[in-house]
């Protein structure tokens, strides 16, 4: 563990609602795997996962487990607030763009193309949510 | 002109189930997309244009144009119940007639049976769009969502916080003249760049007003603009896009107005450099410069060095912009200031602006509405106004 881990760091996580569509999704992220859906009609990865392709709008997908690193896309420290927070879009090795935070780090050493791994906050729900941390 | 043999249904499908446990309504209507695209032979990226009404969650038609993959130019919420879409059908029907698009994709879907067995709040729109569980516990608010675009345009670009302030320079500039604004006092880029930090890079005097009020447009045929004493305003084309994340091929460097602009332009028949004052929706400083870059009124990445120096001040630079002093100064109705893009374009045409602002012979103008979120999914549309002579 970093000497950074815990900053930054939000102290709960509200549990996601699940729905049948991302049931599987949810499960997962309480056994610390992160999944994207891969087409099996024209072999793209996408994210959020849905049941139909959103590129060949096949219903012929599956879950797929990633390695959780990525390099960050883009992200925005909210400054205007007791407890800044960083929203991000981290770009996964197997492809997808997600929504995430970054923490477990200093928001003034930020930096785009820097790469981050998948760091899971439980929600006491029997799932997690995937924020990301400095790799 | 009429729409009597101008448009066609091709396929239909009428979902099986009548209790559709186990499915979610994003994914209902996409299986009945996908029955009509099958019943007519035509596959997903043939479809351009795409209604639907309350029963679709999100914000109109956004995040199911998203679930689906859906690119379209077209689209149309209208929600009055169990109408819409028969409506529906007669809109899709004249925006065919008119050549604004060619296969237009009606969707209805929901599970209220479903819903009420596995005790899930019931109501029209069916809850949360898919996207929802994968965003909100990343608190996306509407300042960090646009940071989000800025900083990536910055890096990709070499775009500067000093560029971006010249947007809003040029936005007071205007607004000392109007005695309606908010915000009156003309800044500096010093002020700009100084003012508080909200959301990296966007700095308080980056973000628009909140502001009360809005707005109204009437429009008539040609006949009763004839009758009429004050002078009337050309529509001379239109242009709509819905642009979203793309299931995860994210590029937060362009808007919508990539494809709604071209396709108003084309109809009106003129291009960026006939254009004398443009309205462009300025909810925070990067929305103007992407939106004037995939507008084309200057190369995509040069949009920082664009607006620079005034360009954007009326009698100062080459394109005139929110002479009532926009989103930025004046004002940003229910937060959602589009009708006041196309107020001034009006009174511009109309040369009824304030003096100190009015462009001289303003007989073409743009004004352009950005819906949503920069950082995610937004309705784009632009529209291209004319005098008499237009």
């Amino acid at each position: 563990m970093s000497e950074l881990s815990g900053m930054n760091r939000p102290s709960k996580v509200r549990a996601p609602r699940v729905n049948d569509e991302t049931k599987s999704f949810w499960d997962a992220t309480g056994d610390g795997k992160l999944l994207v859906k891969h087409c099996n009609g024209c072999g793209e990865n996408h994210f959020y996962p849905r049941s139909f392709c959103p590129f060949c709008f096949s219903d012929d997908t599956e879950y797929l487990e990633t390695v959780g690193r990525g390099t960050i896309y883009t992200y925005s420290v909210m400054r205007r607030t007791k407890e800044p927070w960083a929203i991000a879009y981290v770009t996964l090795d197997e492809g997808p763009t997600m929504m995430t935070n970054l923490i477990d780090c200093d928001f003034d050493k930020l930096e785009i193309g820097q790469p981050v791994k998948v760091a899971f906050i439980d929600t006491g729900e029997g799932t997690a949510v995937p924020f990301f941390a400095p790799a | 002109m009429s729409i009597r043999g101008k448009a066609f249904i091709a396929g239909v499908y009428e979902h099986p189930l009548r209790e559709a446990t186990g499915k979610t309504v994003p994914q209902l209507h996409a299986e009945v997309a996908k029955g009509a695209l099958e019943d007519a032979g035509l596959t997903k990226d043939d479809i351009d244009a795409y209604y639907c009404a309350g029963d679709v969650p999100g914000l109109g038609p956004l995040n199911q144009a998203e679930y689906m993959g859906l690119h379209v130019t077209q689209f149309d919420s209208t929600e009055v119940g169990g109408s819409s879409y028969v409506a529906h059908v007669n809109h899709a029907a004249q925006a065919i007639a008119m050549g604004h698009c060619k296969v237009a994709l009606i969707t209805l879907a929901g599970r209220p049976r479903a819903d009420a067995k596995e005790n899930y709040r019931t109501r029209p729109g069916g809850g949360p769009p898919a996207d929802y569980a994968f965003e909100a516990p990343f608190r996306p608010v509407v300042t960090n969502m646009y940071g989000m675009a800025a900083m990536r345009h910055m890096h990709e670009y070499g775009t500067t916080s000093e560029q971006l302030a010249w947007v809003k320079v040029a936005a007071s500039h205007h607004a000392q003249y109007n005695e309606h604004a908010m915000l009156r006092d003309v800044v500096t880029v010093e002020d700009v760049v100084n003012s508080p930090m909200i959301s990296d890079p966007l700095h308080r005097l980056d973000c628009c007003v909140m502001s009360d009020g809005g707005g109204a447009v009437i429009v008539v045929a040609p006949e009763i603009a004839a009758q009429l004493k004050r002078p009337s305003v050309k529509v001379l084309g239109a242009g709509e896009a819905i642009k979203h994340l793309n299931g995860g091929k994210v590029d937060l460097t362009y808007s919508g107005a990539r494809w709604s602009g071209p396709k108003a332009f084309a109809e009106a028949g003129v291009t960026p450099a006939d254009i004398k004052y443009a309205s462009i929706y300025d909810s925070f400083t990067i929305t103007v410069v992407e939106t004037l870059e995939d507008l084309g009124f200057c190369a995509k990445g040069e949009g920082g060095k664009f607006v620079a120096d005034g360009n954007l001040i009326s009698g100062v630079g080459k394109l005139p912009f929110n002479t009532d002093g926009g989103g930025l100064c004046n004002n940003h109705p229910t937060d959602r200031g589009g009708i006041t893009k196309v107020i001034e374009a009006v009174r511009q045409v109309r040369g009824e602006a304030h003096p100190k602002v009015q462009v001289p012979n303003c007989n073409i103008a743009l004004a352009h509405g950005t819906g949503g979120l920069l950082g995610s999914r937004m309705g784009s549309a632009t529209l291209i106004l004319g005098g008499a002579d237009a």
